[in-house]
């Protein structure tokens, strides 16, 4: 299978990648990894006219400790990710996560600013960003602006960045020693998950984000608030499929997803509370 | 446009669209027919490389997203002389192939896998080969191979 006919453009930098985009226009998109974007075009579900290679933005491949939280460069590799001293020491969600996108070869290519930016509610990454209160940071042509991850993705691949906007940073806050449990649900190793659930406790605090569950991923939030009522894991991971709206499929039918959900939620709850 | 890589050592120059992927630069225009094709989705294996020392699936990879990229193939593994490649003696000392379909995208995956981590478990290399499928020997040979490759005993 071959994707049909575009043409390509490099950018060596991030000013450069914005300024082609906005020379291209909206029929052009950015290539990072391609791992998401070109399985697309092979299939021909996707046929931009123009690519625009930003897999060489050196520039924006890092982890760096900022503090109160993680700053990732959005060029940053998975295998990067997944084997970074500074994110297994501060937020070991996400490196354990990222260890279980795919296989070893796609996670030598694709990228996190890649999984965040194509907004695919069965992808991992997005939720454990999401569940960790994550902000991202996106340039365009009038500057830069932060995006929280809770207001990222607006429906089934589709998000607040614009057109000619490039997602560069995501900024995760440190998880300062919270317990924290990564379940994901699949049937072959390498498989994406049917449904995932990432969460975190610490005192008081929780976050549970769900992968899979909907056209977005979802924020359980009647989890979190029934923990902070004092409710027991149990109880509290009854209410994970509350309000989702997952989609049938080949593999899970809307109830066993729900099912799955409130599973995955005690099992990830339980962890993180050990 | 033009696309210049080493592959197996040897510096070329191709002038290509840019939609050709780099298993078509690989097999048709190199001619080197080792690396296979099997699904063409990015789920097998079969077309695994080497992009700068590490596995890649070349049927999920424009040619042009290697262009100045080192590729190493199943034919660059052997030395000059003919020896084999640890990895690939193994595979046939512990009889980890037998249609051989999956053995390059296996050998290259396995090496990768080695170079990141010299002394994998069982489990290690199991999860390190979750991107490569066979559909032949039911793993447990392969698992040896690499195991034995890397030096472990058994
Ligand atoms: C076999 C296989 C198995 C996989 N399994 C999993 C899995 O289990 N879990 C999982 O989460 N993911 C999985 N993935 C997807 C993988 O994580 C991808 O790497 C990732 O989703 C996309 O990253 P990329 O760098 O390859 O992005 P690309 O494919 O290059 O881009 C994806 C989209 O994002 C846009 N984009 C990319 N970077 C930016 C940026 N910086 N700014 C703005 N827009 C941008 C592109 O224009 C495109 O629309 C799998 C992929 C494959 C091929
Ligand atoms: S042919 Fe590339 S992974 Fe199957
Ligand atoms: S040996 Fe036949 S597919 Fe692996």
């Amino acid at each position: 299978m071959i994707p049909a006919p575009f043409d390509y453009v490099r950018a060596e930098s991030t000013e450069e990648a914005i300024a082609l985009v906005g020379q291209h226009g909206d029929e052009s998109k950015f290539i990072a990894g391609g791992h998401s974007l070109l399985p697309l075009m092979k299939l021909r579900l996707a046929q931009p006219s123009v690519l625009i290679d930003i897999g060489r933005v050196t520039d924006l491949s890092y982890v760096r400790d900022a503090g109160d939280h993680v700053a990732i460069g959005a060029l940053t590799r998975h295998m990067d990710v997944e084997t970074s001293e500074v994110l297994r020491e501060h937020a070991p969600l996400l490196a354990h996560a990222t260890s279980h996108v795919g296989d070893p070869q796609v996670r030598h290519r694709g990228t996190i600013g890649g999984s965040i930016a194509h907004a695919d509610p069965a992808s991992d990454l997005p939720a454990v960003a999401l569940a960790l209160g994550a902000t991202y940071v996106a340039q365009g042509p009038n500057g830069t602006r932060e995006i929280a991850a809770a207001d990222f993705a607006t429906s089934y691949l589709e998000s607040a960045l614009a057109d000619d906007e490039l997602l560069t940073e995501i900024r995760v806050p440190k998880m300062n020693g919270a317990g924290w449990g990564f379940e994901k649900f699949n049937r072959r190793a390498q498989d994406w998950a049917i449904v995932g659930v990432a969460a975190w406790r610490r005192n008081g605090d929780a976050g549970v984000a769900l992968v899979n569950m909907g056209s977005t991923p979802v924020l359980a939030t009647g989890v979190v608030s029934a923990l902070a009522d004092g409710a027991s894991v149990a109880d509290a991971a009854q209410l994970a499929a509350d309000g989702t709206d997952p989609q049938p499929d080949l593999n899970a039918s809307i109830e066993y997803r729900q099912h799955l959900a409130r599973a995955l939620t005690k099992r990830a709850l339980d962890i993180a509370s050990s | 446009m033009n696309v210049t890589l080493t592959i197996n050592g040897t510096a070329h120059t191709y002038d290509l669209e840019p939609r050709t992927l780099l298993v078509q630069l690989i097999r048709e225009h190199a001619g080197l027919t080792g690396t296979n094709i099997g699904c063409d989705t990015s789920s097998c294996g079969a077309c695994s490389v080497h992009l700068d020392g590490e596995a890649v699936k070349s049927c999920t990879l424009l040619a042009v997203q290697a262009d100045g990229a080192d590729v190493t193939t199943i034919e660059g593994m052997a030395s000059a002389d003919g020896t084999m490649h640890p990895v690939q003696q193994a595979f046939m000392d512990e009889h980890g192939l037998q249609c051989g379909f999956c053995t390059p995208g296996m050998v290259m995956a396995a090496s990768s896998l080695l170079a990141e981590n010299p002394s994998p478990t069982d489990e290690d290399v199991r999860i390190g080969l979750e991107g490569n499928l066979c559909r032949c020997t039911g793993y447990h040979n392969i698992v040896k191979a690499v195991l034995t490759a890397s030096g472990a005993d058994q």
